[in-house]
């Protein structure tokens, strides 16, 4: 084999929230009263653009989380086959040219210089100052004076690409419409054509240029950008496999139950709640850290290690945020064990475990579906603040926040170093803006009190 | 009341013990104090001799929770638990691990902390509360779709991204500030000002939205729809029922983060160089100065729990149906 594949804790974990999410949809296409909700919240057109963005992203993501190491050339000394140290993904693979196309220090997008002076020795022998070639941006050029034509005849054809790409999955609408003709397929087409638009002609200038620069190591700043992606969507999503079970066990339990058991677990949460909660996640980060350091022969590689303090992370974040789900299903919980189906279950002798399992979750399920998708955007936008602060992700680990880290000094500079920070911060806004606004569309779509309620709140859930 | 109150106080008790065996079992218990002189002085060859001396200095040389070779009552009060978890209680910090005082440091840090976050609360509550009922005013209009789009928005856009465009933009390009630092008196004004701004800003999408939601809902009931039917002009609704029946839900979000302002903002404090407790605490996680985290969260935890029990007593000056019993 030309590689072994190598599955991190984190792509495992993935890998099976998507396989959940399919059981679960899988579920809801079978059980009308399930997909009602989601029918109503994919009608508004602004979820419908901010769920083909998001699965833009996840692509991206779920690319970047099939890990393999490649093979090395054989040996003679030995037979068995040995692999290289490095582990890429799916993604570094499609990406190959941008991975390996390292400058020396910064340099502007699609510039064919660099960005700083550099002295050079003039082929007479004298000494210049000037701002050398780049290695790769526009090194297949043969003057600098066919520059504009070259990035032109490239969009275009990356553009020609998309557009190729585009059209013939316009023949898909007809039959989608067809079955639900409620959802607003044309505005998903429509925001699909955007994004290829976008895509098509960076990937065509990445093969020649660094689309957005390159950063101060000389490491191009699109895919660090892609590379971003991945540690947003696991912090994003693992997040709320810790959240959830958690959450939403000890708050319909405390609820259902009362008594003792709903002081013990009120207590719990009211003294993990007044813990600050970047103190509480610096504590836990600050010893992990320790600890990761105390037993170096537990993780071998760099992505190994980066990998479990990502996970880590994750866990930790989800047991500073259970909270507000525990309390909100609690309140929610109180009321439905007074609810005449809960009691007449108990007249049946059903036991608490399922009454629990197949009476309340159940009825609770659009409080945790409304509040996860809620807390994906906070939990994006936490680890960038985090990261800042130095209790975020491993500094070898990609991530938004470390590309900012890394790129706070640059706007003090003389002449501005802007393209790190605005990439960043352009895919950061792009997916945490998708995130909300599907945030508030599936609100809108759960929310049982906007269906029946007063006429002012009906009038404004567009 | 008085016994209201003073109940409330009984019951922050337990949940400070909480907070304290949490912190210990994370700072004590996961890793040894061994781990962490290893970790303080730094080389990765650092003998046990070296080691023992700087658990000596610091007073992570006892026994974790009983120490059986002490007499009498010191079995209890010779310990890590006691030296460093329980002193907290009496507002005793002890001293970080480069030397310094720690209650001392507080003392002069908060006021810089205070003097940011007190007009950043004071000025983001004004406008959020005035944008959202301007929204909630205009509501299903136009003006209202796109004051939402645009709170979305900018509450979609990080904290960092308003730091960094605003320190660029305002103190670098315009000239208009100093990028950063800090002075005292009035001449702290300029440093301030800029900081204050972007914090009110990078509030105002979410918060403005909160409170039109809030709004919404409370124009939804029958004593509006009663109070509109009598003939009463809009404004008066806004104004004098809505908004004051609003002040419910509104108290119960800002009483509780008012102590809170005590601890400075992170991120403000540390691009700004403003120094105080927010800064203090960034640079102790950054340095690993685990005294002066643990301190740190000791305080943080007391001040929630006093602003939970400020909520509690400013139902009852908004609501008179709310009685403390």
């Amino acid at each position: 084999m030309p590689f072994t594949p190598v599955i991190l804790w984190t792509d495992s974990l993935l890998w099976l929230l998507v396989a959940a999410t399919g059981a679960y949809l899988w579920l809801c296409a079978r059980r009308p009263h399930l997909a009602a909700p989601w029918l109503r919240v994919a009608r508004s057109r602004a979820a419908m653009v901010s769920l083909t963005l998001l699965a833009g992203y996840g692509a991206i993501g779920l690319a970047d989380s099939l890990h393999f190491r490649v093979a090395l050339p054989a040996t003679a000394a030995s037979d068995a086959p040995a692999y290289s140290p490095q582990v890429l993904s799916l993604l570094d693979l499609a990406l190959s040219h941008l991975r390996r196309s390292e400058e020396t220090t910064y340099s502007a997008p699609l510039a064919t210089r660099l960005f700083t002076l550099e002295e050079t020795r003039l082929p007479d022998g004298r000494l210049a100052r000037e701002y050398p070639r780049l290695r790769y941006g526009g090194a297949g050029l043969a003057s600098e004076a066919g520059w504009g034509a070259d990035v032109a005849r490239r969009s275009l054809a990356g553009l020609a690409g998309a557009a190729l790409l585009w059209l013939p999955l316009g023949a898909l609408l007809w039959p989608l419409r067809r079955r639900a003709p409620q959802i607003p397929w044309g505005t998903a087409y429509a925001t699909l054509g955007a994004m290829l638009a976008l895509a098509g002609p960076a990937f065509a200038l990445s093969l020649g240029y660094h689309v957005l620069g390159t950063d101060t190591v000389g490491q191009d700043v699109l895919y660090l950008s892609l590379k971003s992606v991945r540690t947003s969507l696991v912090i994003g999503s693992l997040t709320t496999m810790v959240m959830l079970p958690l959450g939403a066990m000890l708050g319909v339990t405390a609820g259902y139950f009362r008594g003792w058991v709903d002081d013990l677990i009120q207590y719990l949460y009211t003294t993990l709640n007044s813990i600050p909660a970047v103190l509480l996640i610096a504590a836990f980060v600050l010893m992990m850290q320790v600890y990761i350091d105390g037993h170096p022969q537990l993780f071998p590689t760099t992505a190994q290690r980066a990998d479990v303090r990502l996970l880590l992370l994750c866990v930790i974040l989800g047991v500073t945020s259970w909270t507000s789900l525990a309390r909100l299903l609690r309140g929610e919980a109180l009321k439905l064990a007074e609810l005449e189906y809960v009691q007449a279950a108990h007249a049946l002798s059903v036991s608490h475990l399922r009454i629990l399992t197949r009476h309340l979750l159940p009825n609770v399920a659009h409080i945790i579906i409304i509040s996860l998708v809620l807390d994906f955007s906070g939990l994006v936008l936490a680890e960038v603040v985090l990261s800042y602060v130095g209790v975020g992700v491993d500094p070898s680990t990609v991530s938004f926040g470390t590309m900012i880290n890394a790129a706070r000094l640059e706007m003090a500079r003389e002449p501005v170093v802007w393209w790190s920070l605005s990439s960043a911060f352009g895919f950061l806004l792009v997916l945490v803006l998708a995130a909300n606004l599907l945030a508030d569309a599936v609100r809108d779509g759960f929310d049982p009190r906007v269906r029946v309620g007063p006429a002012a709140l009906q009038g404004t859930a567009r | 009341m008085l016994a209201y109150i003073l109940r409330r106080t009984l019951y922050a008790i337990p949940i400070l013990i909480g907070v304290n065996l949490i912190t210990f079992a994370l700072f004590f218990v996961v890793n040894t104090p061994d781990d962490m002189a290893r970790m303080q002085l730094g080389a990765k060859r650092v003998t046990q001799a070296e080691i023992e001396r700087w658990k000596a200095a610091h007073g992570y040389d006892k026994p974790m929770l009983w120490n059986a070779r002490a007499a009498g009552s010191e079995k209890l009060t010779q310990t890590v638990f006691f030296r460093k978890s329980v002193r907290l209680f009496a507002f005793d910090f002890g001293a970080s691990e480069d030397g310094r005082n720690i209650a001392a440091e507080i003392r002069t840090r908060m006021w810089p902390s205070l003097a940011l976050a007190i007009p950043v609360f004071v000025v983001g509550l004004a406008l959020n509360i005035s944008f959202a009922l301007a929204m909630a005013f205009f509501r299903a209009t136009y003006l209202d779709f796109w004051g939402v789009v645009l709170c979305v928005v900018m509450m979609s856009i990080s904290t960092l991204f308003y730091i960094i465009a605003g320190q660029y933009l305002v103190a670098k390009l315009w000239d208009l500030v100093p990028i950063s630092g800090y002075n005292t008196g009035l001449h702290a004004i300029k440093f301030l000002i800029l900081p204050a701004a972007i914090g009110v800003a990078s509030g105002v999408g979410a918060g403005s939205r909160w409170y039109r939601t809030l709004f919404l809902e409370e124009m939804g009931k029958d004593y509006v729809r009663t109070a509109r039917a009598k003939g009463l002009s809009e404004g008066v609704v806004m104004f004098r029922h809505v908004l004051k029946n609003a002040m419910i839900p509104i108290l119960t979000g800002v009483v509780v983060v008012i102590p809170l302002l005590f601890m400075g903002s992170l991120l403000m404090e540390s691009f700004f160089g403003i120094p105080g407790l927010g800064s203090y605490t960034i640079d102790a996680i950054q340095s690993q100065d685990f005294a002066v985290v643990r301190s740190m969260v000791f305080i943080g935890s007391l001040l929630y729990i006093l602003g939970l029990l400020l909520t509690d007593i400013s139902y009852t000056l908004v609501d008179p149906r709310v009685r403390l019993e």
